[in-house]
């Protein structure tokens, strides 16, 4: 399966971030499916709006969390999410 | 170990349906007078709310045809006001634009439609009336609302053979999930058991088709693909597993553990209309019953396979049906002492056409009248 690569990526149709008040954590709901998220992948998401590119992001993140570099991390995660076609380009 | 909350609600509206397809998943006795006291708006909001407190993310929509519920737009609001992801599971008849623009409107997340066959002959032959040309016209109508899409097949011995077909259908139609699921032989199902269940080299092809479109597709399409039961020597973690992750609603707002769990014997009826969800979930002796691995005889309670917590045993449905104990391991399982009642089903489908009974091939339809229970 080829490696997806993003430019500006946004939350796929029928994607959403959710509260899961019961179990006090924050999931991605997709069709029949859930996925429990960390509080940076939450960051990441919510960052994922389809006007940013993957560049602004990871600096919008890392100047967040006192100049750490992220990039590599926010790759990591928007690829593994974008393979399951959770997460696609804004223009697409 | 805890009782975890439940993470989907399968509200089954109605038993009202127009197609007659001899694997519903409904019960064989939908035509008993209980079933047509539908629950009311009020009573689904409640339901929905209770869910949603529970810890039900999910809320699958479904039926019979849940388009036949008049209520559906308002029933939709009440899911997305208690925050649940809403998946309409629906044949599409109907479909019309301004309701389904209304349900949009409404907050409905996900559209799953049906189809029978990958042509229109053989579509509107097994659903027992002529649907194909709508549920293409359906589908359409769900992509250019935005609705993600998701087509769910039902494979047996009469389509298995049309999986490249159905994968084209997905694609033409620009789903985002296709659903090949291979017929579970629970109901309906197991009345019509030796006319549905697929040859051996079928299902061998079909895998291979599936392995390549996956390859090919990427993450542009999920493709699921559930293999039947009676081909594997493992059994499946049915609902993964007994009161684990979801609660069903009836039309008449009895409340099971899976489709089938009304047909097990000695287990009283739990209802919306007398208990909480809450309630029922946690201390019914319906959802208690079978739930974790206490409740389990030989050879699961000492598996050499470890498999309790992987399986809980397989269905209980299942077991219940072929061996007349819902506690016995399933039979699907090799290490199951009642499993030659699978390899035999299993078996008698791979036979040459002559050595085939005659009736091995005649489908009873889905009907609202008495059918006799399946023998298995």
């Amino acid at each position: 399966m080829a490696k997806v690569t993003l430019e500006r990526p946004q939350l796929a149709p029928g994607v959403r971030l959710h509260w899961d008040k019961v179990r006090e954590r924050w999931v991605l709901l997709f069709p029949e499916g859930a996925v429990a998220l960390n509080e940076t992948a939450v960051h990441v998401l919510e960052l994922c709006d389809g006007e940013r590119s993957v560049e602004e992001i990871a600096a919008t993140l890392s100047e967040r969390y006192s100049g750490a570099d992220v990039r590599e991390d926010v790759d990591q995660l928007l690829g593994a999410i974008a393979e399951r076609g959770l997460v696609v380009d804004g223009d697409s | 170990m805890a009782t975890p909350n439940p993470l989907l609600l399968i509200a089954e509206l109605t038993y009202r349906c127009p197609l007659k397809c001899p694997y519903c998943s409904n019960p064989t006795d939908i035509g008993a007078s209980r079933y047509q006291d539908e629950l009311s708006t009020e009573e689904w909001q409640r339901v929905f709310a209770e869910a949603s407190s529970l810890g039900v993310l999910q809320l699958a929509l479904t039926g019979g045809e849940p388009m036949a519920r008049k209520d559906i737009v308002e029933l939709v609001g009440s899911s997305t006001e208690n925050g649940l992801y809403s998946t309409l599971v629906t044949s599409a008849l109907p479909f019309p634009r301004g309701r389904v623009e209304r349900l949009k409107h409404a907050g409905l997340d996900h559209v799953q439609i049906s189809f029978q066959d990958s042509d229109g002959v053989g579509n509107d032959a097994i659903a027992g009336t002529r649907s194909f040309t709508r549920k293409i016209e359906a589908a359409a109508l769900a992509r250019e609302l935005g609705f993600p899409l998701t087509l769910n097949v039902v494979l047996h011995r009469r389509n298995l053979d049309h999986v490249d077909a159905f994968i084209a259908l997905a694609e033409e139609l620009r789903a985002r999930r296709l659903e090949l699921a291979n017929t579970q032989y629970h109901g309906w199902a197991l009345v019509n058991r030796s006319a549905l269940m697929p040859r051996r080299e079928q299902l061998e092809t079909a895998e291979r088709s599936v392995a390549r479109a996956r390859e090919r597709l990427g993450s542009k399409m999920e493709i699921l693909w559930v293999l039947p039961d009676y081909y594997e020597e493992l059994p499946k973690p049915c609902m993964g597993g007994w009161a684990h992750d979801a609660i069903l609603v009836q039309p008449n707002g009895d409340v099971l553990p899976c489709q089938a769990a009304g047909s097990i014997p000695g287990l009283a009826l739990e209802n919306v209309r007398e208990r909480s969800l809450a309630e029922i979930w946690f201390e019914s002796e319906m959802f208690q019953r079978f739930r974790g691995t206490e409740w389990m005889q030989e050879p699961c309670r000492s598996c050499p396979l470890g498999r309790q917590e992987q399986d809980f045993g397989g269905c209980r449905c299942q077991a219940l049906a072929l061996t007349g104990d819902a506690a016995a391991t399933d039979p699907v399982c090799h290490l199951s002492p009642n499993h030659d009642l699978v390899v035999d089903a299993r078996e008698a489908a791979n036979e040459d056409e002559s050595a085939r009974r005659s009736q091995d091939g005649v489908l009873v339809p889905r009907t609202l009248s008495a059918i006799a229970p399946a023998s298995a």
